[in-house]
């Protein structure tokens, strides 16, 4: 099973790679990764999937947590959460399936973007599952060209930040 | 250059037009003056000339290295004698990627240190410009944290969050490049009182009720036994831990890294655990009812097979580092703090709860002393001495007789490092200083540079291989300018001694590209730079060459042939149990 991690952390240069690193130094494949700023423009908000073997999925979320940059990282992927991603998609169809295809895209509640006489393109999110069979139904239609966002995730718990107090600049250290 | 663009976030700037008008250069220099550096290691290059320039007038020191890598060593060499942040300097592009040795290094074995290296004009970066190179990405994963300085307003703010990180938590190497525009350009200097990195989590106190349920355990347990590792001499927790070790009534082994963190004088001492550990250490790692590590990291050189280790044994894990708690051994009791504030308190409750247990377990504490000591006595290290040929054991029990506990041991890597390990005794923390995590050749010379520095009162050796002193060779000119009194102590098997040791065990005596045959002579080479050197390959030289050595005020190479097919023994299979170890074939029973 795919591992969901959210990571809250300083929007500088390098903060991405920091975080990713922490996977890729292990060998680890990102299946999807979403990043953007928060309402704090100083801070990111940042989704990865990824599979990790299950011993070691405590682990790589401890060493993201011990980042400089890193304010929060945590394990969303048993916890209660929701995640959802976007698809954009282009299926090209016959005039017959016109009308079927735009029955199927309310059906998933998605939405139409561009008609042409080639057939449509279409906006559909909700969770990866849900848009996989999505893209399914699409493909039986026709020719089909997609594009993925990758997860986005939010924790339904509040869990406590703590942010680090300032401290003392050029506190020289005692040796014993 | 412009005067730097202001930066609103950051305090400094607010009252940037009432300081002092200087250079950047000169600013790092005032900063690195506050964090109390007073010597440096580094080697100047294109992009740091302005830097340089700016040293040219300044008090603090600078020894000029013949090779980025050793100023990396030399800086770690320092921090590892005194507890202080180790600093280290080197130009862009081949200046910076030959530090990253020296970082991994200090990554690994947890040694605060600060680089900081120059990097091309910030107009030129990603040009492919001369000597550049992407110095910020390179060392990423070689640093605790790395930063890369784009203007000059930062500066001031980088540098002490650099000494701060380095120097807090689980100590390691930051890195700080910084563009020749940076140093070149000018605006006001007001010192930086406070440092904000709101994510930087670093956890001290420990869960009292962990503690307690600690100190519980301690008195509870039969056969208990202290794993202390190199977080105790971080934390300068030494102190701490000698008071645990006796309160608790409990043996106690102290890894590679923690050599010296309690005296190997105290009588609850038994020696290093792991693969060329000893016999009593192994089996009381082994048969313990109750392992209370401290300021370690269950490392594979010193766990074996994890699934073997300790297996009798519930677990108590100190450390700073919340990500090494349940790394490789899930502990049964977790305190995440600094070693020595958790030391503090366990010892306080563990005296608390005395009158409730005490003498409970006398009789079983009893019987593990005897249980242990009985192991100690059955299987000592081996010292085999020849008459006829200097046994690399014989060479150590020398040094070890003429330190009495007391010296600076810098090792190299390979056997000459773990006979060291097993049979020079250090009274003390920070005597002891060694490659342990990254096992870098080419350490034991200039880091020996870095702690005669840091202590000149002290009776320094470098002890390395006739592998690893060819890798340091430039740094004897560094030695000679500044005339450190250093004691390069060259165990020579004209072979690549590890290497050809697993080659001899575990393939077929195939023995591949380990000869080293060339070496130069001691004397001449030495004497080229200007100092004593010798060569000696009889055992009733090596008390009088060694003394001759010590009594020389200057630096002194001796040289010293020792039995070229000598195994260091104990050893354990890697990967397997620590308790099946492989002695030397004809081991003499009990001495």
């Amino acid at each position: 099973m795919l591992q969901t991690i959210t990571i809250l952390l300083e929007n500088k240069p390098g903060a991405l790679l920091r975080a990713t690193g922490v996977l890729a130094a292990r060998g680890y494949n990102i299946e999807t990764l979403t990043v953007a700023k928060t309402l704090d423009p100083e801070l990111s908000r940042m989704t990865i999937t990824v599979d990790v073997e299950d011993r070691l999925r405590g682990q790589v979320v401890k060493q993201m947590n011990k980042l400089v940059n890193v304010l929060q990282a945590t394990d969303l992927t048993d916890a209660p959460a929701v995640i959802r991603e976007m698809v954009l998609l282009r299926v090209r169809c016959t005039q017959e399936s016109r009308q079927a295809v735009l029955k199927e895209a309310e059906i998933f509640h998605s939405r139409v973007i561009d008609s042409s006489t080639e057939g449509f393109a279409i906006e559909a999110t909700g969770d990866p599952e849900k848009l996989d069979e999505f893209i399914d139904v699409m493909r039986s239609y026709g020719d089909i060209e997609v594009v993925r966002s990758g997860g986005v995730a939010m924790s339904l718990e509040t869990k406590k930040l703590r942010l680090q107090p300032p401290v003392q600049a050029a506190v020289i250290p005692q040796a014993s | 250059m412009q005067a730097p663009e202001a930066n609103p976030t950051t305090a400094t700037n607010k009252r940037a037009e009432t300081g002092k008008l200087m250079s950047g250069a000169e600013m790092l220099l005032e900063c690195l003056a506050r964090e109390g550096v007073d010597v440096f290691f580094g080697y100047p290059g294109g992009v740091t000339i302005p830097f340089y320039d700016a040293l040219y007038d300044h008090h603090i020191k600078h020894i000029l290295v013949r090779h980025e890598e050793n100023a990396c060593f030399a800086a770690e060499g320092y921090a590892r004698a005194t507890g202080k942040v180790g600093v280290c300097c080197a130009t862009s592009g081949p200046g910076a990627t030959n530090l990253v040795t020296g970082l991994v290094d200090a990554m690994m074995d947890s040694i605060p240190l600060v680089a900081i290296t120059g990097q091309v004009h910030s107009k030129l970066i990603g040009s492919d410009a001369f000597q550049e190179a992407d110095t910020f990405g390179i060392t990423r994963p070689a640093t605790k944290h790395n930063f890369m300085v784009k203007t000059l307003a930062e500066l001031p703010q980088i540098v002490h969050e650099a000494f701060y990180i380095a120097a807090s938590g689980r100590p390691g190497p930051v890195l700080v490049d910084i563009p020749k525009d940076v140093f070149q350009a000018r605006g006001h200097y007001t010192p930086v009182d406070t440092i904000h990195l709101p994510g930087y989590k670093v956890f001290t106190e420990g869960h009292t009720g962990q503690i307690r349920r600690a100190a519980q355990l301690i008195w509870e347990a039969e056969r208990p036994m202290v794993y202390a590792g190199g977080g105790i001499i971080a934390a300068n927790a030494s102190a701490e831990l000698t008071e645990f070790v006796e309160l608790a009534d409990s043996p106690a082994v102290t890894t590679l890294m923690g050599l010296g963190a309690l005296s190997a004088s105290h009588p609850n001492y038994i020696s290093m655990p792991g693969m060329h550990g000893s016999y009593a250490a192994n089996m009381a790692m082994t048969e313990c009812d109750l392992l209370i590590a401290l300021g370690t990291r269950f490392d594979d050189r010193v766990t074996g097979s994890l699934n073997t280790f300790a297996r009798h044994a519930r677990v108590i894990h100190v450390d700073i580092d919340p990500a090494e708690v349940g790394k490789n051994r899930n502990p049964d009791i977790p305190i995440v703090g600094d070693v020595k504030r958790v030391l503090q308190k366990l010892n306080r409750v563990v005296q608390e709860l005395a009158p409730e247990f005490s003498g409970k377990h006398a009789e079983a504490r009893a019987r593990w002393f005897t249980k242990v000591r009985g192991w100690m006595a059955e299987r000592p290290y081996d010292r085999p001495h020849a008459e006829n040929e200097i046994k690399p054991q014989h060479l150590m029990d020398e040094i070890d007789r003429l330190s009495g506990g007391q010296a600076i041991v810098c090792s190299d890597v390979g056997q000459h490092q773990m006979w060291a390990a097993q049979l020079i005794r250090f009274n003390e923390p920070r005597l002891w200083i060694n490659s342990g995590g990254l096992g870098a050749m080419g350490f034991g010379i200039p880091s020996a540079m870095g702690a005669q520095l840091a202590r000149p009162d002290k009776l320094v050796f470098a002890i390395c291989g006739d592998g690893g002193f060819q890798m340091a060779i430039p740094e004897l000119a560094t030695i000679a300018t500044h005339a450190l009194p250093v004691k390069i102590i060259c165990m020579n098997n004209g072979v690549l001694g590890m290497v050809r040791q697993w080659q001899t065990l575990f393939y077929n005596n195939r023995l591949s590209a380990v000869d080293l045959q060339c070496f130069p002579d001691a004397e001449k080479l030495a004497g080229a730079y200007g100092f004593k050197g010798r060569t000696i390959d009889k055992p009733w030289q090596l008390a009088e060459a060694l003394q001759e050595a010590i009594n020389d005020p200057g630096p002194y190479l001796l040289n010293v042939m020792v039995t070229p097919d000598e195994n260091v023994y104990p050893m354990v299979p890697a990967g397997g149990a620590i308790f099946e170890m492989v002695f030397a074939p004809e081991t003499p029973v009990a001495v």
